[in-house]
C-alpha cells in the first residue's frame, strides 16, 4: 500500500487538543471498561529507562514485591549490575514516618558512597509508599540539598495506583520537565523529540532531522543526565511515543508548543511523524520527499515481506503499554491486518486523535480492561492473532488461539524506517509458527 | 529500609499463589493494587503454566481508594464464585491491601458463600514466599480437614486388617523445584514398598481430598519448608506420624525407605534390596578419580542444602567448603550441618554476601540457586542447580527428579556435567598454548593458512582467559578482583612468571592464586622462583 505522498500532501491531522477526536467522524467508538485488570504497574519502566539514562540510577522504595516485580520484570538484566534497586519497607519503617525518613536518608547515602558514578537519583514511589504517605518529593529535596553538587535527587510515582506499564515513564519524564534549563527568550525554534528511544532509532531520526536542516534538535530522556535539553516558548514538542500525556502537559505549561502527530511506527506513521516536524519547521514538502525517499523504500520493501503472512488475518489487542491505537493503525493501513477490538489502558484522546482517526471504521476501541470480560470477547471473536501479556499469553495459546506476547514491542525497537520490517516480523512470527508446528 | 536488588523469595501472597495455583477448585481472592498481577507469570511463564492461575485480584487503583475498597473484596469475591465455581475460597491481601483497613476474609465470610472461605494472615512485612505456601496449606488444612478431627487425646484406629498401609504427601506445590517429577518419583517409590498415597497435597490435590488427610495412616513431608506445618497439626489433630528424612540422594533415599517401613510397620529390606541406583557404581568408576575433594560451595533452600552436601560428601566424594541457606527460619538445622562438615554456615538472603563467601571459599564446583548460577558465572566457576529460586530452564520437559533412585541418577549427571565441561575447556585452553597449537600457528593441513587458524576459530570462544579464575572480562574482573589487585604490592619476578608458565594450565590459575596469597600473606613483595615453590610445598602440606 502506499499512501505516503498523498498522505504528505494533506495528512489528516485534527487541530491539537481537540479532546473530542473519537468522535469527529465516527470512524470508531471509545468504550470505557473498568473491572480486574491484568498489566503492570509503572515501576517497569524502570527497566529500560535505566539503560537509556546511562548516570540515573532508580531507588524504589516499596516492598518484597516491588522487589520481586522488578527481579521477574528484569529477567537476566538483574544480574548486571542493574542502576535500580528497592528499599525494602520492613516493620519497622511502618511503626512511624520519621523513622523512615531517617531509613531513607541513610540507605541513599550509602548507595552514593558505593556508585559515584551516579548523577541522578530517582526516588521512585510504590503502593505501600503511598499508602503509608510516605513523602518522596519532601525527601527528594532534602536529599538534594544534602548531595548537592554531586547527585540531583527526583521522585516520581510508579505505583499500580497511579500508573499503567509505561505510564511509569511519563511519571519519569515528568519529573525531570521542571529541572530542564529555560530556553533564551529569543532562541531559534528548537525540536524537542520526546519517549525513550532505542539508541539505535534516535541517531536514525537525529540523522533524519539534520537532513530536512533541523539544526537544533533534543531527545528526552537524554542519555546523560547532566545533559538535559533546554525548553521554552521557542520549543516545538514531537511525542516519539503514546503514554507521555503528563510530560507533554508539562512542557506545554514551559511554554512549549506540541505538534500533533501520529506516532513513528510503520512506513507512513514515520514519514507523517516526520512530515509534521518540517512543516512546523517550514521545511519543504520537496525536501521531505528528497530526504525520507530512501528510508520510505527500503521500509516499504520490508513491509512486503511479511505481507502475505499477515495480510486479511484478524488481530485482537489486549491493553498494556499504548502503544496499541498505533500498532493497529500500522497493521490494518500497512499490513492489510484486520483489527477487532484495539484495548489501551488510557486513552488521550488529544494525543491520540490522529491515530484514532487512521483506524479503519468499525473497530472497537476500548479504554481500560474487565479483564474477565475480555478474555470472552476474545474468545468469542476467535482472532487470528491475539497481542497480550505474558500472564495471558500462554493460557490463551492452550485455548488454541495463537497469541504476541506484548512486552516485547516495549523492549525492541520498532520506531521509524528501519525498524519497520522488524515491527511487522514480530506479529508474524508467531503466525509463521503456529504454521510450522505440526504436532 | 533494607537496599535489596535480587530477592531469593517472593512476597507470602506469592507464596499462598503457589499453593492455590498447584491445587484444582481452590480459587484465591487477592486484595491487591493493579500491578500485582505480574506474579501471574511466573506459573504462565516460568512453570508453563497452560491455564492461568487461580487468583482473582481486586486490583484497586487510587481512585478506588476514595470510595469503599472493602466494596471491591466483596465483588470480587463473588464474581470469582460465580466465575470459576471453586469448591475453597482463600481470602487475603498482598503487602498494600495490608496496609489497608479492611478485612478481607471477614468481609468475605459475611458475603454467605455457599463454598468454605479461608482468610489468610500474611505479614508481608515480616515473611516471605515460602512461609506463606507453608501458611496457607495449614489454614486450608485446618479449615477443612479440621472438622474431621477426632476429640483430642483420642487414639488412632488401628488400620483394617488386610488393607494396605496408606500415606499422604505433603509439600509439593506450583512453582516448587522439580516437585512434579519428585511426586511421581516418590509414588512410584512408595507403590513399590506397598504403600498407598492417598492424598498428594497441595499440589494437584482438590478441596474434598484436603478434607481427606486425616485418614491416611501417616504423613510423608516431601518439603519441610511448606509440609511441616501442616504435618505437624495432622500429628496432633489425627496421630499421623510424618517422616523426617527428605529422599535426596542415595542414602537418603535409603535412610527414608527405613524411616517409611517403620512407620507403615514393614520389611524395609526388600525394597533396599530392590533399589538400583546407577549413581554409586558411576561414583565408584574409575573415570570420577577426579572428583576426589573437589571443593563444593553448597547454597539454597534448606532442605536442598542440607541434601546436596550430604550427597557431596558422601556419594560424590566432594569436599564441603561452604554450606548455607537463604531461609532463616531453618538456620539451625543448617547450621547443626554445616558444624559436620567444619565449615560456618552462611545464612542471609543477601547474595553480595553470598557471592563474597564463594569467592573467599574459592570452590571447584558451586551448587546453588539461579542467583549462584550468575555468581558462578562471573567468578568462572562451575555450577548446578540444586534449589529455588530458578529460571525456566529448571522446569524442564523432561522426567528430572531430585529425589529417589532416578533423582540421584540425576543428581550425579548434572553436578558432573559442568566440571566436565570445564576439564574440556582447561584441555582446549591447554592445547591452544601448546606448541603446535598456539594462537599464531596455522593449521598444518591447510595451505597458506593465515594468523586465523581453525584450532583457533573452534578453540577461542569456549576457550577461557589464560588464567581461569580470574576472568578477563570487564565485569567479571570487577566483581571479582584478582588478589594482585587486592594486596596491590605483589609482583612476579619474570623467572617466576616463566616458570608459572611451566605449570600445566588447568592448574595454574589456582597456582597463581595461591602463590600470590602466600607472599600478601607473608609481606612478600616479589615472588620468585623459590616462593612459587615455597608457596606449592605449604599449601601441599
Amino acid at each position: 500500500m502506499t499512501v505516503s505522498s498523498a498522505a504528505l500532501a494533506a495528512p489528516s491531522r485534527p487541530a491539537p487538543d481537540t479532546g473530542a477526536s473519537d468522535a469527529s467522524d465516527g470512524a470508531c467508538a471509545v468504550t470505557v471498561e473498568r473491572g480486574p485488570r491484568e498489566v503492570f504497574c509503572g515501576l517497569t519502566g524502570i527497566i529500560w529507562l535505566h539503560r537509556k539514562i546511562q548516570d540515573a540510577f532508580f531507588l524504589v522504595v516499596g516492598s518484597r514485591t516491588c522487589a520481586h516485580l522488578m527481579q521477574s520484570a528484569a529477567g537476566v538484566m538483574i544480574f548486571a549490575e542493574p542502576r535500580f534497586a528497592t528499599a525494602i519497607l520492613e516493620e519497622r519503617d511502618l511503626a512511624g514516618l520519621a523513622d523512615a525518613n531517617d531509613e531513607l536518608d541513610r540507605e541513599v547515602t550509602r548507595l552514593l558512597e558505593r556508585r559515584p558514578d551516579i548523577k541522578l537519583l530517582f526516588l521512585v514511589g510504590s503502593c505501600p509508599s503511598e499508602v503509608i504517605k510516605l513523602d518522596l518529593s519532601r525527601a527528594a529535596e532534602r536529599l538534594s540539598a544534602r548531595h548537592a553538587g554531586r547527585t540531583r535527587v527526583l521522585s516520581y510515582s510508579g505505583s499500580g495506583l497511579d500508573t499503567t506499564f509505561t505510564e511509569g515513564e511519563d511519571a519519569a519524564l515528568a519529573a525531570l520537565v521542571p529541572e530542564m534549563p529555560a530556553a533564551a527568550a529569543e532562541a531559534a525554534p528548537n525540536l524537542l523529540v520526546v519517549g525513550t528511544l532505542a539508541d539505535v532509532v534516535e541517531d536514525q531520526f537525529a540523522r533524519l532531522f539534520a537532513a530536512m536542516g533541523l539544526d537544533s534538535v533534543h531527545f528526552l530522556p537524554a542519555r546523560h543526565a547532566d545533559a538535559l535539553p533546554p525548553v521554552g516558548p521557542s520549543t516545538r514538542v514531537l511525542l516519539a511515543q503514546p503514554f507521555l500525556a503528563e510530560t507533554a502537559r508539562l512542557l506545554e505549561k514551559r511554554g512549549a508548543r506540541r505538534i500533533p502527530a501520529p506516532f513513528p511506527l510503520g512506513e507512513e506513521g514515520t514519514t507523517l511523524w516526520l512530515s509534521a516536524a518540517a512543516e512546523a519547521f517550514g521545511v519543504d514538502a520537496a525536501t521531505v520527499e528528497r530526504v525520507t525517499a530512501p528510508g520510505r523504500e527500503r521500509a516499504r520493501a520490508a513491509l512486503a515481506r511479511h505481507k502475505g503472512a499477515l495480510a486479511g488475518r484478524r488481530i485482537f489487542f489486549f491493553p498494556d503499554s499504548q502503544l496499541e491505537p498505533a500498532l493497529a493503525r500500522v497493521l490494518s493501513r500497512e499490513l492489510d491486518m484486520v483489527p477487532v477490538e484495539v484495548a489501551t489502558p488510557y486513552l488521550h484522546r488529544g494525543l491520540m486523535g490522529p491515530e484514532l482517526d487512521l483506524l479503519p471504521d468499525g473497530v472497537s476501541v476500548v479504554e481500560g480492561q474487565h479483564v474477565y470480560e475480555q478474555m470472552d470477547r476474545c474468545r468469542a471473536a476467535r482472532p487470528d492473532l491475539t497481542v497480550c501479556g505474558l500472564g495471558l499469553a500462554n493460557p490463551l495459546e492452550a485455548e488454541g488461539l495463537t497469541t504476541k506476547w506484548s512486552i516485547e514491542l516495549v523492549f525492541s525497537p520498532i520506531q521509524g524506517y528501519e525498524q519497520a520490517g522488524d515491527l511487522a516480523e514480530l506479529f508474524a512470527r508467531p503466525l509463521l509458527r503456529a504454521g510450522l508446528l505440526k504436532v | 529500609m533494607r537496599l535489596t536488588v535480587w530477592t531469593y523469595e517472593g512476597p507470602p501472597h506469592v507464596g499462598a499463589m503457589r499453593v492455590a495455583t498447584g491445587m484444582q477448585g481452590v480459587h484465591y481472592v487477592l486484595h491487591a493494587p493493579q500491578g500485582d498481577t505480574y506474579a501471574d507469570l511466573l506459573f504462565t511463564m516460568i512453570e508453563r503454566r497452560p491455564s492461568r492461575p487461580a487468583v482473582s485480584y481486586t486490583t484497586f487503583q487510587a481512585r478506588d481508594l476514595g470510595r469503599d475498597t472493602a466494596d471491591l473484596v466483596r465483588e470480587t469475591a463473588r464474581d470469582a464464585c460465580e466465575r470459576f465455581k471453586p469448591d475453597a475460597l482463600l481470602v487475603g491481601s498482598s503487602c498494600t491491601a495490608e496496609l489497608l483497613q479492611d478485612d478481607p476474609g471477614g468481609l468475605t465470610k459475611t458475603l454467605g458463600l455457599s463454598v468454605p472461605v479461608v482468610p489468610l494472615d500474611l505479614p508481608s512485612y515480616q515473611r516471605k514466599e515460602t512461609w506463606g505456601a507453608a501458611e496457607t496449606f495449614y489454614r486450608l488444612a485446618r479449615a477443612l480437614a479440621g472438622p474431621k478431627a477426632p476429640p483430642p487425646g483420642t487414639d488412632r484406629p488401628p488400620r483394617a486388617e488386610g488393607a494396605a498401609p496408606s500415606c499422604n504427601l505433603l509439600g509439593p506445590t506450583a512453582l516448587g523445584f522439580r516437585h512434579r517429577d519428585d511426586v511421581r518419583e516418590i509414588t512410584g517409590l512408595l507403590e513399590s514398598m506397598g504403600i498407598r498415597v492417598h492424598v498428594t497435597a497441595p499440589l494437584g490435590a482438590t478441596a474434598a481430598d484436603v478434607t481427606r488427610l486425616g485418614e491416611a495412616d501417616f504423613n510423608v513431608v516431601l518439603y519441610p519448608e511448606i509440609g511441616e506445618t501442616a504435618a505437624r497439626w495432622l500429628e496432633k489433630a489425627f496421630g499421623q506420624p510424618r517422616t523426617t528424612t527428605v529422599p535426596i540422594g542415595v542414602g537418603a533415599t535409603r535412610d527414608f525407605v527405613r524411616e517409611v517401613a517403620g512407620l507403615a510397620g514393614l520389611d524395609p529390606e526388600p525394597t533396599l534390596a530392590a533399589l538400583a541406583p546407577r549413581l554409586p557404581w558411576f561414583s565408584r568408576s574409575v573415570d570420577s578419580t577426579y572428583l576426589t575433594g573437589k571443593r563444593a560451595f553448597v547454597f539454597g533452600d534448606a532442605t536442598h542444602a542440607i541434601a546436596a552436601a550430604r550427597v557431596a560428601a558422601e556419594e560424590m566424594g566432594f569436599e564441603v567448603v561452604g554450606l548455607g541457606t537463604y531461609m532463616r527460619e531453618f538456620a539451625r538445622d543448617v547450621r547443626a550441618v554445616a558444624k559436620g562438615y567444619g565449615v560456618e554456615a552462611l545464612i542471609t538472603d543477601d547474595y553480595l554476601e553470598v557471592e563474597e563467601a564463594i569467592a573467599e571459599a574459592r570452590p571447584d564446583l558451586v551448587l546453588g540457586t539461579q542467583m549462584e548460577r550468575h555468581i558462578a558465572k562471573r567468578l568462572g566457576l562451575p555450577c548446578a542447580v540444586i534449589s529455588a529460586p530458578v529460571h525456566v530452564q529448571d522446569f524442564p520437559a523432561r522426567h528430572a527428579p531430585q529425589m529417589g533412585v532416578e533423582g540421584a541418577n540425576v543428581l550425579f549427571d548434572t553436578w558432573v556435567h559442568p566440571l566436565m565441561m570445564g576439564l574440556e575447556e582447561h584441555l582446549l585452553g591447554m592445547f591452544r598454548e601448546d606448541f603446535e597449537f598456539h594462537a599464531d600457528a596455522g593449521p598444518s593441513h591447510l595451505a597458506g593458512a593465515s594468523g586465523s587458524s581453525s584450532v583457533r576459530s573452534v578453540a577461542e570462544p569456549s576457550a577461557p582467559p589464560s588464567s581461569p579464575s580470574e576472568p578477563s572480562g570487564q565485569g567479571a574482573a570487577a566483581a571479582f578482583p584478582s588478589p594482585v589487585a587486592e594486596s596491590g604490592s605483589v609482583v612476579w619476578a619474570a623467572e617466576a612468571e616463566r616458570e608459572l608458565h611451566k605449570i600445566p594450565f588447568f592448574v595454574r590459575g589456582k597456582a597463581r592464586r595461591n602463590t600470590e596469597r602466600y607472599a600478601a600473606e607473608r609481606g612478600v613483595h616479589t615472588i620468585t622462583v623459590e616462593t612459587l615453590y615455597d608457596a606449592k610445598a605449604y599449601f601441599s602440606r
